[in-house]
């Protein structure tokens, strides 16, 4: 089923109108009310009026990560705080974090979206959907949860982890939708096949699976072991949470909810758009929120722009599963981690040294980060319980930082290797 | 009376305790004694040798995490009871100790490497019990 058909399937001149409308109003409204932006579109020599249609879009000065840690917390919204209902956040580069706010209107257009997105994915509204994305401040669990009440689907609002009692819901009540990120979607695999539980005892069906990079060998194994059809969903917090694109039953791309958002394709060297069809960096501009609109985010994520119809009959433009980063962005367990997070909290910490190495494997299906930290003079330490205290602190302060665990390991000086250039930071030797 | 002893910081890795006893032999110092504390990660090497001072710059040019650490060492007659004796001083004084080893000089006596919470109190405990201390003088050239 398609949710809405007339923007789902309309033409391209016909989508390009609406955007161009819109594009108009986000950039008069952001002009007048955020102040940074303003200055950025006054140094590139631009007053609203120059944006006509989406044609002009690319005049317009980027928006960064960045900008959203400079004016932390709220100072890129567009609206008084007495119209924002919701707050979520995200991991930012350095000890803060990323910041978005939602009006009424944009909760209820996000919901539209999951809507959207789980309809594309082959949900109806007898389904009974497991949502196990962490519920919180991360997009993932409230971002489903309203699309699949939106829907008319049943909720079970389950949240992240405690694997046993996921199984024994998926058993016991039905479940016929999984929501989660795809390596949990492996775990709960392997789970079912350690307790023995045959999936013909399951109803599951559909999974939607999203927050981390995944592929199509991935989604062999995890379509094999649960018996069910997997569809990637993605979305960012900066532009709304998960639902700004997903794929349909074909699974050839993910359908981009272009009425609210358009999507471009550049090279991040040079900024410039890249010829249709070529692989670059992904940038959105969002054209209906309210809470925090943003012009030109750069999403840091690589992919390309497929804008053939789909056989599913939705004219809506395609994007390609991500094919990596352009920055250093590390996505493990759904979270994202920075290098730069690591290091601010080292340096907070006088007892550190800023060089470190992160490794990241896969262990069984379940990601895992190891630290090695230096152990230094100046806080070495002939007694191994001062030592362990150490190691234990620098866990703490890393694992509060970064919303997940991290296995912190001291070895000696100068055994990270040092490079002229930029630093090695990352080992991931996760096979994707 | 305090001794200055070498405390390495070592990774588990093979080959490590290696490289230290032989920087530390061609460099013609000798070691008195010599114990691992070791955990799953790390190991802290602590060692007595005839000049910590130039161990440790030895150590520090070849990038160890290495510092002296300050001991006292006991010499007790090499018989049964005698530690106990000793011990039992500290903990009536409520000294703690932070670790110790040791070792037979030969049938007659005994030295032990100790590390307390507090080392002035330590020498002050054992001097007013008449228990001897090994000079650091003494414990170098050992």
């Amino acid at each position: 089923m398609i949710w809405n058909e007339k923007i789902e399937c309309a033409g391209r001149e016909e989508m390009r109108a609406i955007q161009s409308e819109r594009l108009k109003d986000t950039v008069q409204r952001i002009y007048h009310n955020v102040p940074s932006y303003r200055q950025k579109m006054q140094e590139a020599g631009l007053v609203p009026e120059d944006i006509k249609s989406v044609d002009d879009l690319v005049k317009l000065p980027f928006t960064l990560k960045t900008d959203l840690r400079d004016n932390y917390p709220f100072g890129l919204f567009t609206v008084p705080m007495s119209e924002i209902v919701r707050i979520h956040a995200s991991s930012g580069t350095t000890g803060k974090p990323t910041v978005v706010g939602y009006t009424r209107k944009d909760l209820s257009t996000w919901a539209e979206m999951v809507t959207r997105a789980l309809c594309m994915a082959g949900v109806h509204r007898e389904d009974i959907v497991q949502v196990a994305y962490g519920y919180g401040l991360f997009t993932g669990g409230l971002g489903l949860h309203y699309g699949c009440e939106n829907l008319g689907a049943s909720v079970i609002p389950i949240s992240g982890g405690n694997t046993d009692k996921q199984l024994q819901l998926m058993e016991d009540f039905g479940t016929t939708v999984i929501a989660c990120t795809p390596s949990y979607s492996l775990h709960l695999g392997e789970e079912l096949k350690a307790k023995g539980i045959d999936k013909s005892r399951l109803k599951l069906r559909v999974g939607i699976f999203g927050a981390e990079p995944w592929t199509e060998n991935m989604r062999k194994e995890i379509e094999a072991s649960l018996g069910i059809k997997a569809i990637d969903i993605y979305g960012l917090s900066e532009i709304m949470g998960p639902g700004v694109s997903c794929e349909c039953e074909y699974q050839t791309g993910m359908h981009i909810m272009e009425d609210h958002f358009i999507p471009e394709i550049i090279n991040p060297e040079t900024l410039q758009p890249v010829p249709a069809g070529e692989i670059g960096e992904l940038v959105f501009t969002t054209i209906t929120k309210e809470g925090i609109p943003l012009i030109r985010y750069r999403t840091r994520d690589l992919t390309r722009l497929i804008y053939d119809k789909c056989e599913c009959g939705r004219t809506l433009v395609r994007m390609e599963k991500c094919k990596g980063r352009s920055d250093d962005m590390l996505i493990i367990r759904g979270v994202n981690v920075f290098p730069s997070q690591i290091e601010s909290v080292l340096l907070e910490m006088s007892e550190t040294s800023p060089h470190y190495l992160i490794i990241v494997e896969r262990d069984g299906n379940l990601d895992t980060m190891k630290l090695m930290v230096e152990v230094q003079e100046q806080f070495f330490s002939d007694e191994i319980k001062q030592l362990e205290a150490l190691r234990k602190k620098i866990t703490h302060r890393l694992s509060s930082t970064l919303g997940i665990s991290v296995d912190v390991k001291l070895v000696e000086p100068k055994t990270i290797e040092r490079t002229a250039g930029k630093a090695k930071r990352v080992i991931d030797n996760r096979k994707l | 009376m305090i001794i200055k002893q070498l405390s390495v910081f070592l990774e588990n890795k093979t080959g490590r305790l290696n490289e230290v006893t032989q920087l530390l032999g061609n460099a013609g110092i000798n070691m008195s004694a010599f114990s691992v504390a070791d955990t799953s990660e790390f190991g802290i090497l602590r060692v007595i040798v005839t000049e910590p001072e130039k161990a440790l710059l030895i150590l520090k040019e070849a990038d160890f995490s290495a510092r002296l650490t300050d001991v006292v060492c006991l010499n007790s007659p090499n018989e049964p009871g005698a530690l106990a004796r000793a011990l039992n001083i500290l903990a009536t004084e409520n000294v703690v100790i932070e670790y110790l080893y040791a070792y037979s000089m030969d049938e007659t006596s005994a030295n032990i490497v100790l590390k307390p919470d507090n080392i002035e109190k330590c020498i002050e405990v054992f001097h007013a019990h008449q228990i001897d201390l090994v000079k650091a003088s003494d414990m170098y050239k050992i």
